[in-house]
């Protein structure tokens, strides 16, 4: 039995077997010496994964006694986190090794934040659910806070940990409810006690703690108010970490959760993702008005991409599964883009994170300056780049699941937030002129931002072919 | 009255009083070995349940390790617990009027109590039929949840590491014990016998 369970769980185990013998190697040679040969082979071994997971797996597999599920949706959900962390390690290594960050744990924290990240992905019970996040959340709030020196990112580490340790509080709450109600922490065990038509009080109460313990993970509002002050104290390369792979992981999680587990109570959880939804949209949307600094900016753009997002949840059907998937893989790749160009900027080798630096940025470097154009247009949902094709799907998915006032709430919050990113590009194609920023950029991170500009556009004509996969994990996910 | 009742009554009670005396002792030290007295208490209770491994751990692991802990930790923090109290008492009303309250909405949640039908059957399985309770409890750890059990694993050992990331330094301006070359150290290298004459010095 256990062979063959090993055997669905085998990425997983490759993964964390590689940190631990990569930890072993680091300690007893170079020390951080060996950082940039572990942050390429991490890399490495994370494409390498993908490509195994992608092309390799194949059907539903449970895994101790359906503890651990392996099928479609999970696959789909481990080659963005898998890629996407891979892509955030490659461009980070030179920022990390310039400002003398660059320690030889920092890329096995994030592999091992990954095995937590693909063990979410793929729960199929409370427990597992557990401790995949908190897997995760641990690697994250050390990453957090690498740069030990400086007051704002321990504040960042410390903020995100008393948070994350009140959310994983909410969360268990939530799961010793469902699991005295339901009498089993199996999500298909569950899924035989929430029934339409008799659900125990007990297991409702359950499912909002739970709902929201991982609507804090995803960022969502109202339990989003760690995000600006994380994103803006981390260092750069750990913030695009956090915007992208986690964010993969998390929805990911809040789907299985919400299908798998109470699929057939989609009514009673739709109102309450449909409710965070629209608070994230909106305060996405209006509070990054205000902000100056980059990053915090993305941060609250993020808020508003994960407001989009549960929209496709909150439809509660298929095909909302699937415009999640898609719209999560595109926002994951844009945030890559936007991110390689976020750790690029800088003024005689000083970070600079004021969007005012941007003024007349055309003018010093037209090439990078449209990449960051296309990208911030696509972020804005314009078409016809992919962007809109993303927000175009979750839309579609709630006027069909008719959940048309959702819809319209969405269409008003996109074209509030529309504003901040467009007053990047006008800052940089018609701002006043300024002191120009550095014209040195790392090749991995020129790559990322010309790579990330190119699929938006070309990606418009099929999508790079996600949608097919993604029906797949759709249809793998809700039965 | 059996004597199981008889046994559990004053293992209940102990527990009870101990768990009073660890709250109102004025001095910090008392509370502690009240604590371990509740702690001893409770597992009597356990063995009285049958469950002995349970038993010896919350001997082990509470009263040996975390206990101790605690006494070293009450002992050498310069806390004036005495002003401490002084403080809490003003909101006593307060923390009472809470207390009533949770005990009313306790009384409330056990009125209404509802379990769903699968509940009971799905919880009394877990309950070992031939095998000793250290073999059962082994059993669901090493086999049923092995997943679990490594995932917890690697967690401790990313706080571990998070732990030695966050707070180790590397100071190279101090000196370090060489144990390679204190050994190869002999004395022909470290001293030299010298001949001092009377009157002379060095």
């Amino acid at each position: 039995m256990t062979n063959a369970d090993f055997q669905i769980l085998l990425p997983e185990t490759i993964l964390a077997a590689f940190a631990l013998a990569a930890l072993m190697f680091g300690v007893y040679t170079g020390k951080d010496k060996t950082a940039p040969l572990l942050t390429w082979a991490t890399s490495a071994l994370f494409v390498l994964l993908a490509l195994m997971i992608g092309f390799n797996g194949e059907g539903t597999n449970a895994a101790f006694g359906g503890m651990f599920m392996d099928d479609g949706f999970s696959r789909f959900a481990k080659v963005v986190i898998l890629v996407s962390a891979a892509a955030v390690l490659l461009m980070s290594e030179s920022y990390m090794a310039a400002r003398n960050l660059l320690r030889f744990e920092y890329p096995l924290l994030i592999a091992l934040a990954a095995v937590g990240m693909m063990v979410m992905v793929s729960a199929g019970d409370l427990i597992v659910l557990y401790m995949g996040l908190e897997l995760q959340s641990l690697a994250l709030y050390v990453v957090a806070s690498l740069r030990r020196d400086s007051v704002k990112s321990t504040e960042a580490g410390l903020k995100y940990f008393v948070l994350g340790a009140l959310s994983s509080g909410l969360l268990l709450y939530g799961a010793s409810l469902t699991y005295g109600f339901a009498g089993t922490t199996l999500f298909s065990g569950i899924i035989e006690a929430a029934t339409a038509d008799h659900t125990p009080l007990g297991l409702l109460f359950g499912l909002v703690f739970i709902t929201a313990g991982l609507a804090f993970k995803v960022s969502a509002a109202p339990f989003h108010m760690w995000t600006p002050d994380v994103y803006e104290g981390s260092p750069t390369p750990v913030t695009a970490f956090f915007a992208t792979a986690p964010k993969m992981a998390a929805m990911g999680l809040f789907a299985r959760v919400v299908h798998d587990a109470f699929g057939n109570i989609t009514a009673d959880w739709g109102q309450i993702v449909a409710f965070l939804s629209v608070a994230s949209m909106f305060l996405g949307a209006i509070a990054a008005i205000g902000q100056r600094n980059i990053k915090r900016l993305m941060a609250y753009s993020s808020i508003a991409h994960m407001g989009f997002a549960l929209m496709g949840l909150a439809s509660g059907t298929e095909f909302g599964v699937q415009a999640m998937l898609v719209y999560m893989a595109i926002y994951v790749t844009m945030n890559v883009g936007t991110f390689a160009f976020i750790m690029s900027m800088q003024r005689d080798g000083q970070v600079v994170t004021d969007i005012s630096a941007l003024n007349q940025y055309s003018k010093h470097e037209p090439l990078k300056a449209l990449a960051v154009l296309v990208l911030m247009f696509s972020l804005a949902g314009v078409p016809p780049l992919v962007g809109f094709f993303g927000k175009f799907f979750v839309l579609k998915a709630a006027v069909e699941a008719d959940m048309a006032w959702l819809a319209v709430a969405g269409v008003i919050a996109s074209v509030i937030g529309a504003f901040y990113y467009l007053r990047i590009v006008f800052y940089m194609y018609f701002g006043t002129e300024t002191e120009a920023l550095d014209k040195t950029m790392a090749p991995a991170q020129w790559l990322f931002l010309m790579g990330s500009a190119a699929i938006m556009v070309l990606g418009v004509v099929n999508l790079f072919g996600i949608e097919g996969p993604a029906v797949a994990a759709a249809a793998a996910l809700v039965h | 009255m059996s004597f199981a009742d008889f046994t559990f009554y004053i293992f209940a009670i102990t527990v009870i009083i101990g768990g009073l005396f660890t709250v109102v002792s004025r001095n910090p030290v008392h509370s502690v070995l009240w604590l371990i007295l509740s702690f001893l208490s409770s597992a009597g209770l356990f063995v009285l349940l049958g469950a002995e491994f349970v038993a010896m751990l919350l001997v082990i692991v509470y009263v040996g390790a975390v206990a101790v802990l605690f006494l070293f930790v009450v002992m050498m923090l310069d806390v004036d617990f005495a002003e401490l109290k002084g403080e809490m008492s003003k909101y006593m009303p307060l923390a009472l009027l809470i207390g009533v309250v949770l005990l009313m909405q306790l009384g409330l949640v056990f009125g209404n109590w509802h379990i769903s039908d699968g509940a009971e059957a799905a919880r009394a399985a877990i309950v070992p039929g031939d095998v000793h309770n250290t073999a059962a409890l082994g059993r669901l750890l090493y086999d049923d949840y092995i997943l679990l059990f490594q995932l917890a694993g690697l967690i401790l050992l990313v706080a571990m590491i998070g732990a030695i990331v966050l707070t180790l330094r590397h100071r190279t301006d101090i000196k370090r014990q060489n144990i390679v070359a204190q050994m190869m150290r002999d004395p022909a290298k470290a001293m030299e016998v010298v001949d001092v004459k009377s009157g002379q010095g060095l």
